[in-house]
């Protein structure tokens, strides 16, 4: 191959494995803020959560990869019903700022939890032997996991979509979104279908969570080190589309990439400036509505 | 209150009263003067001397200032007898993370109110450079035990380094990679911030003396967080050198380049992971596993160190940490800060003051488990062998093969006078 077939493969590849990770984790932040419009900074606990949950169930009951992904998942869509009734519910009609305050304080709450339970130690995860090390796919050859990511990525964006667009619940979220007041006036319960997006939304993202410890890392301070990450995907994207955060995360993963690949000084330079040139022309994201 | 002290606050305080205190003003003046007679007879002997240490000890950073204050619990409680009836009283303060802003406050509270007689510890470089200043103008001496940017004792004349110059490791890093590892081209990335650019300097210097070809020096992001390596891997990997040098800071960041090199099948691809110690620091090491093996680095100490000295010193800190724990180069810079902390107060009888100090340290010789070292004359840095490592798996173990030693290395910046390091 090429050099620059070879180079351009390189960023694409990475970006891609690095998007999934953005969307996986995002995509509930972008429905449950474009639903309720509720200001949830603290979404990046979740996926920190799914990380310590699946970490935890590795080593200390020996659970596989998988499993512990998804017993993740579960444990943390439970635990983020119980703070939606405690916290979140009753600040449902408060101001933005009221909002941001609380969801701000949660991250900062977590990391402190988190760092005592945990220690501020970053974790590492050992993941099954299948997923790491190289893959051939003919022309050349890939690490196995990020291969592995991508496909996740593309498993859960078709699901998602499916789930979206073809089921009743799915019809009712997008309703919702569209329009709140009239969604209720045809009697759709928009508490409890908030309630079930907000679960969801936090189990994804624990599942998110987990799969990005072997990329990422994870440490106490995960929701506050990716929360602006976030929440530039869910700008970009546009609140409350799952197309949108998809779209956005890969723009975001594969030029975040590009920047460092081949401009290293430039570093993070440039997912600022595309966000910002994205943002000016689209103030509500790409696929936001206005 | 020690009888040096005594006077300097009681000549602050009566600056700051006002008129109507005038009877608490006599008050002070009487009970002090009343002190300093008690303590007269004991002047020569029974000094406290106050030592102000600054360490990460919160956040991903803890680890590097547990070890370091391990070090020096482990040298008090082994020596704490030789000081005779002087007394220390360490007063520790969290610099928790690399920008300097912290420490910097931290030093300015140690010597303006805690009033300490010596300064130390001192994990990343930007606290050290950020607290130069304030040591020369409150002529506190000052004993790094991290540190590494090979400038730094330049900025301050109360400055002496214990620990290492990343020149110490990348100069003769480079010039090895071209003769002995017939490495003929090689890239280097770095984390950006001084020691980095440090780092890469050096080996670049070394490298290209030699006749070697640098193709590519790389930033990878900042010291605070551990990024995603990859982009930057890739980027090498798809440039092909012989060698790839990596300068990050030690923990963490060194887990996640092995294990980035490894996933990317750099090896396989022909490109040899070389750097300075601090990318198989012993705390990690085992963690890495086999993606470890091959890498060779330049340092100055491993526990790994068959030497009576170090042996005795292993064992100890696993008495005393725990079977599972191991010291690795900041411990014993901890360990072998300590000892030229006691050889200063017992040079200077408790009194310290920052010439008598550095004088003290100028010269010294100390047996340390890495082996000889010295505190150079003329830079008051730090003279010490320098090993190179192989790492190699024995049985279900990693640990290290000494491929080479180069005995007493002063650090090459100052001896070449480069940028900084000539000022």
């Amino acid at each position: 191959m090429s050099q620059f077939g070879n180079v351009l493969v390189s960023i694409i590849f990475d970006g891609l494995a690095y998007a999934m990770i953005l969307f996986i984790i995002s995509v509930g932040l972008s429905i449950t803020m474009g639903l309720m419009g509720f200001v949830n900074l603290a979404h990046g606990v979740f996926a920190m959560a799914g990380g310590y949950f699946t970490v935890s169930l590795m080593t200390g009951f020996g659970v596989g990869f998988i499993p512990a992904l998804l017993l993740a998942a579960i444990g943390v869509a439970v635990t983020s019903l119980v703070l939606e009734r405690l916290l979140y519910a009753p600040l449902y009609d408060a101001s933005e700022l009221d909002q941001v305050l609380l969801s701000i304080g949660l991250v900062f709450m977590a990391s402190a939890t988190f760092t005592f339970f945990f220690g501020p130690d970053p974790v590492s995860i050992r993941v099954p032997s299948v997923l790491s090390g190289q893959i051939d796919l003919g022309f050349r050859s890939f690490p196995t996991y990020r291969v592995f990511m991508i496909m996740v990525g593309l498993i859960m964006i078709t699901v998602l979509w499916l789930g979206f667009e073809r089921t009743i619940i799915g019809a009712k979220i997008r309703a919702a979104v569209d329009n709140r007041r009239m969604a209720e006036s045809i009697g759709i319960n928009v508490d409890r279908l908030f309630k079930i997006t907000f679960a969801l939304g936090s189990g994804i993202a624990a599942i998110g969570g987990g799969l990005a410890v072997d990329i990422l890392g994870l440490s106490p301070s995960f929701a506050i080190q990716y929360l602006v990450l976030f929440l530039i995907v869910v700008a970009v994207g546009g609140l409350g589309t799952i197309r949108g955060t998809f779209v956005a995360a890969i723009v975001l993963g594969v030029i975040d990439n590009a920047g460092k690949y081949l401009w290293p000084e430039g570093g993070a330079f440039f997912i600022y400036a595309v966000t910002i040139a994205i943002l000016l022309l689209r103030p509500a994201g790409l696929f936001g509505k206005e | 209150m020690s009888t040096s002290d005594s006077p300097h606050a009681a000549s602050y305080t009566s600056h700051v009263l006002k008129k109507d205190e005038i009877m608490k003003s006599n008050f002070n003046w009487r009970t002090v003067s009343f002190a300093v007679l008690l303590a007269l007879p004991g002047l020569a002997a029974a000094e406290t001397v106050k030592i102000g240490v600054v360490l990460t000890y919160s956040g991903g950073a803890a680890q590097f200032g547990q070890q370091i204050d391990r070090g020096m619990n482990l040298y008090i409680k082994q020596h704490g007898d030789e000081l005779g009836d002087h007394q220390i009283e360490l007063i520790k303060r969290d610099s928790k993370r690399p920008g300097g802003d912290i420490a910097k406050t931290a030093v300015q509270e140690l010597i303006t109110r805690e009033k300490v007689d010596i300064l130390t510890g001192f994990v990343f470089s930007p606290n050290a450079i950020a607290s130069a200043p304030l040591v020369t103008q409150g002529k506190v001496p000052m004993i790094i035990m991290n540190a590494g940017t090979a400038w730094i004792p330049n900025l301050s004349p109360y400055i002496a380094r214990v620990s290492f110059t990343m020149w110490q490791s990348g100069y003769p890093m480079g010039t090895y990679a071209m003769e002995k590892l017939g490495c003929e081209s090689s890239a280097s990335g770095y984390t950006d911030y001084p020691p980095g650019k440090d780092s890469v300097a050096a080996f670049k210097t070394g490298f290209e003396a030699a006749g070697g070809k640098l193709i590519d020096e790389i930033p990878m992001g900042g010291p605070r967080e551990v990024p995603d390596f990859t982009p930057f891997f890739q980027r090498v990997k798809d440039a092909k050198p012989d060698c790839f040098y990596v300068f990050v800071p030690a923990g963490n960041h060194a887990s996640a380049v092995v294990k980035t090199f490894a996933d990317l099948g750099m090896a396989e691809a022909g490109i040899r992971l070389i750097g300075p110690g601090d990318i198989t620091q012993d705390t990690k090491l085992q963690g890495m596993g086999d993606n470890a093996v091959g890498i060779v680095t330049m340092h100055h100490y491993s526990a790994e160190y068959d030497t009576p000295e170090n042996k005795a010193f292993v064992d100890a800190w696993k008495a005393e940490y725990g079977a599972d724990t191991t010291p690795d180069f900041m411990g014993v810079a901890g360990w072998d800060g300590m000892a030229a902390i006691f050889h200063v107060i017992k040079t200077l009888d408790g009194k310290i003051d920052a010439e008598g100090a550095m004088d003290a340290l100028k010269g010294w010789t100390f047996d340390s488990p890495r082996g000889p070292i010295m505190i150079d004359p003329d830079t008051r840095d730090i003279v010490h062998d320098v090993n190179v490592h192989e790492i190699v798996k024995v049985g279900d173990r990693l640990t290290i093969n000494v491929l080479g030693t180069i005995p007493q290395v002063k650090d090459p910046c100052k001896a070449l006078k480069i940028g900084k390091c000539g000022q």
